[in-house]
């Protein structure tokens, strides 16, 4: 038998460097962040729900049939159901390809969004799996609750160009049910209920900054 | 060329490698298209907007899914199927498995592109497989790990040739990589440690799997087409077990300033530049094989073997400085990562499939190339576009990082990015127009009639 040397064999390579090499890190980057984070509980969605946010509410009375027809009564467990449902459309659209869930901080990012991102705010059921994202076409969203109406969001999923004129993202019509009559705007559907709930949830736990000072170019509308 | 230059062949399921390469293409030409549309929303121009089915969001998906486990994985297997009986000597576990493996991938592929055009995609990047596929892909890593390990492992009685590392490594570690990265982030770890464990899935996807695959077959293809041995053996063991040893390390790499640990960004940072150091001398070793022979690179496959592995050290330094937290700051988020990955998958890896299939592709079917200049075309285009698109996205990657760091306002940066986009769209046609010339000419080899004095079966036409 020609000789092998113990790196060349074949449960070398399979059992150190596969298996052994692998859990070596599983134990640093999956396990030990895993015991660190979870010093602080994760949040359920009904948890969350007890207080529902304002424009949670604003969009029971901003649509009251399609509202009621798709959620019922504003409460906390319409809110749950809302928020699950958004956040999977969050998923399935790939608006997480997109769009990030951390202000970082550099880069003024918390004169641009707000507050830096702090890991208790992703110890949520929502966040499982985690859509922290990696890329920004759009703007980042963990700051957005409140930073724009509700019936701007409508018309911003329906053609975001009517909002934003240079936007580059997708419509949604898919979001809106068709107008009852000819000339009246199209009315969100569960679906856009819940992804506009679910942006004007993110972030709503965070207390609000002081005004950003912004140079003067970019503090023109 | 002649059969002589290989090894002595062991039976080889010739059609199984056939079959897997049109398969290969056939998703090849679907990522192509799906990349080609998902970039005209850039520029507001998207053929199918208002179609659910077709949401740009979701054909992005089908993008990148399709060119990693339709392209990439379809053709590595053929690869595989070709390379590995002739290295051990040994047929593969079983013929009746390997056919099943190749209609499982299939269908798991079918099925993936549907979930997510369908919106029941994964939040996973990379993994976007929908849940409810996830197992099968699992049961099939195990079975391709199977059928491939009993080869290489009845020829682990005499020293393994350093491919077969590559190889029987790759399974295991996708393997677990595949559970860890699909289950534990979906049901157990939320926020900052579920990020932690995406940012390895992520990043051992590309290099677990692909990365070492890719290493393999060029490690067998280049030593037999140059019929030289590779030059130094002990560089190739420095190269594979810095490789096996600092990968899996730095997957936390994709989400630096987040609110993962700073422990693990900063190992991550650390072990992202030693895996770029060592995997130099896997370059070094290659380029050091090739030299002084200068005329092999007439030869299409070595030329697109050796540009591959070029981009390869271009992408390596490229991510030793582009992973450290100072330069972090201005280029994530931005299209800078977007060209990076473009070089990674298609540059590298995408040439280096492209050489093997040009190399194969006549043995398979038994007849010569119906236009070798076509084959040409092919490669002058595929290498300009991307070196094109290459350069693009990073410029554009720069100029966001700054405009959104000056607190512009966002929109600007999508104005300013507006030229960058359109010349993305321009070079992704140009590799576009290589790949049809390329697929025509499998299409007229495969079709042709059996040069005289051959009796093999006609393959079936290819259609793409």
């Amino acid at each position: 038998m020609e000789q092998r040397p113990v790196i060349e064999r074949f449960a070398t390579v399979t059992l150190v460097a596969g298996v052994g090499f692998f859990g070596l890190s599983v134990l640093l980057f999956a396990w030990l962040p895993f015991q660190l984070t979870r010093q602080v509980p994760m949040v359920t969605v009904e948890e969350i729900a007890k207080q529902p946010i304002p424009e949670f509410y604003d969009l029971a009375r901003r649509y009251p049939e399609q509202f009621m027809k798709y959620f019922g009564e504003p409460n906390s467990e319409s809110y749950a159901r809302a928020l699950r449902m958004g956040r999977d459309i969050y998923i399935a659209e790939a608006c997480w390809h997109c769009h990030s869930q951390f202000v970082r901080p550099v880069s003024n990012e918390d004169i641009r969004f707000g507050r830096v991102s702090y890991a208790a705010e992703h110890q949520n059921e929502l966040q499982l799996p985690q859509l922290l994202g990696t890329r920004r076409v759009g703007p980042d969203l963990i700051r957005s609750a409140g930073k724009h109406g509700n019936d701007w969001h409508a018309a911003h999923f329906y053609e975001p160009r009517w909002v934003v004129p240079t936007s580059v993202m997708p419509s949604y019509k898919w979001f809106f049910d068709p107008p009852a009559k000819p000339g009246d705007p199209p009315q969100p559907n569960a679906r856009g209920l819940a992804i506009i709930n679910y942006v004007q949830w993110l972030g709503s736990w965070a207390e609000p900054l002081p005004p950003p000072i912004l140079p003067a170019q970019a503090a023109q509308p | 060329m002649s059969e002589s230059q290989y090894p002595q062949p062991a039976p080889v399921e010739t059609r199984l490698v056939f079959w897997y390469f049109v398969a290969g293409m056939v998703y090849f030409a679907i990522a192509l298209l799906a990349g080609f549309f998902f970039s005209l929303q850039f520029l507001n121009h998207y053929p199918f907007a208002g179609i659910e089915w077709l949401s740009p969001g979701r054909v992005r998906m089908l993008h990148t899914n399709a060119v990693a486990y339709g392209f990439i994985l379809n053709c590595f297997l053929g690869a595989l199927h070709w390379v590995v009986p002739r290295l051990t000597r040994y047929p593969v576990a079983s013929r009746g498995l390997s056919w099943f493996i190749f209609w499982a991938v299939q269908a798991i592929v079918l099925a993936t592109a549907f979930g997510l055009l369908a919106g029941h995609a994964q939040a996973i990047e990379w993994g976007e497989t929908p849940l409810y596929v996830d197992p099968f892909v699992v049961v099939g890593l195990i079975l391709m790990g199977i059928n491939f390990s009993v080869p290489i492992f009845k020829a682990s009685r005499k020293p393994l040739y350093v491919s077969l590392w590559y190889f029987s490594v790759a399974f295991v570690w996708t393997t677990l990589n595949y559970v860890m990265g699909n289950f534990i982030p979906q049901f157990f770890t939320p926020g900052a440690a579920g990020a932690a464990i995406v940012g390895l899935f992520i990043h051992d996807l590309v290099g677990l799997l692909v990365t070492p695959i890719g290493w393999g077959l060029m490690y067998y293809f280049v030593p037999v087409i140059l019929k030289k041995p590779i030059w130094s053996h002990a560089v190739s063991l420095i190269g594979f077990w810095g490789l096996a040893f600092f990968y899996p390390l730095q997957g936390v790499h994709h989400f630096f300033w987040s609110t993962i640990p700073m422990f693990a960004q900063y190992s991550a940072v650390v072990s992202t530049i030693g895996v770029e150091v060592v995997v130099m001398t896997v370059f070094v070793n290659f380029v050091a094989t090739v030299r002084g022979r200068g005329e092999a690179f007439k030869q299409l496959p070595i030329r697109w073997f050796y540009t591959g592995i070029v981009f390869y050290m271009i992408t390596c330094a490229q991510c030793a400085y582009q992973a450290l937290l100072t330069t972090q700051k201005i280029i994530h988020f931005t299209d800078w990562v977007v060209g990076h990955a473009h070089l990674v998958m298609f540059g590298v890896f995408g040439f280096w499939i492209l050489g093997i299939v040009t190399e194969l592709w006549p043995r398979l079917t038994g007849r010569p190339w119906h236009n070798p200049s076509l084959n040409t075309a092919h490669y002058w285009l595929s290498t300009a576009g991307m070196l094109i698109m290459f350069v693009d996205l990073l410029a554009a990657g720069v100029l966001q990082g700054y405009l959104w760091q000056s607190l512009a306002p966002w929109e600007q940066s999508l104005v300013a990015s507006v030229p960058f986009w359109a010349w993305r769209t321009a070079s992704g046609l140009m590799i576009i127009a290589g790949q049809v010339l390329f697929f025509y000419n499998m299409w007229r080899t495969a079709a042709a009639p059996l040069p005289a004095a051959e009796t093999k079966p006609v393959p079936e036409p290819v259609t793409v």
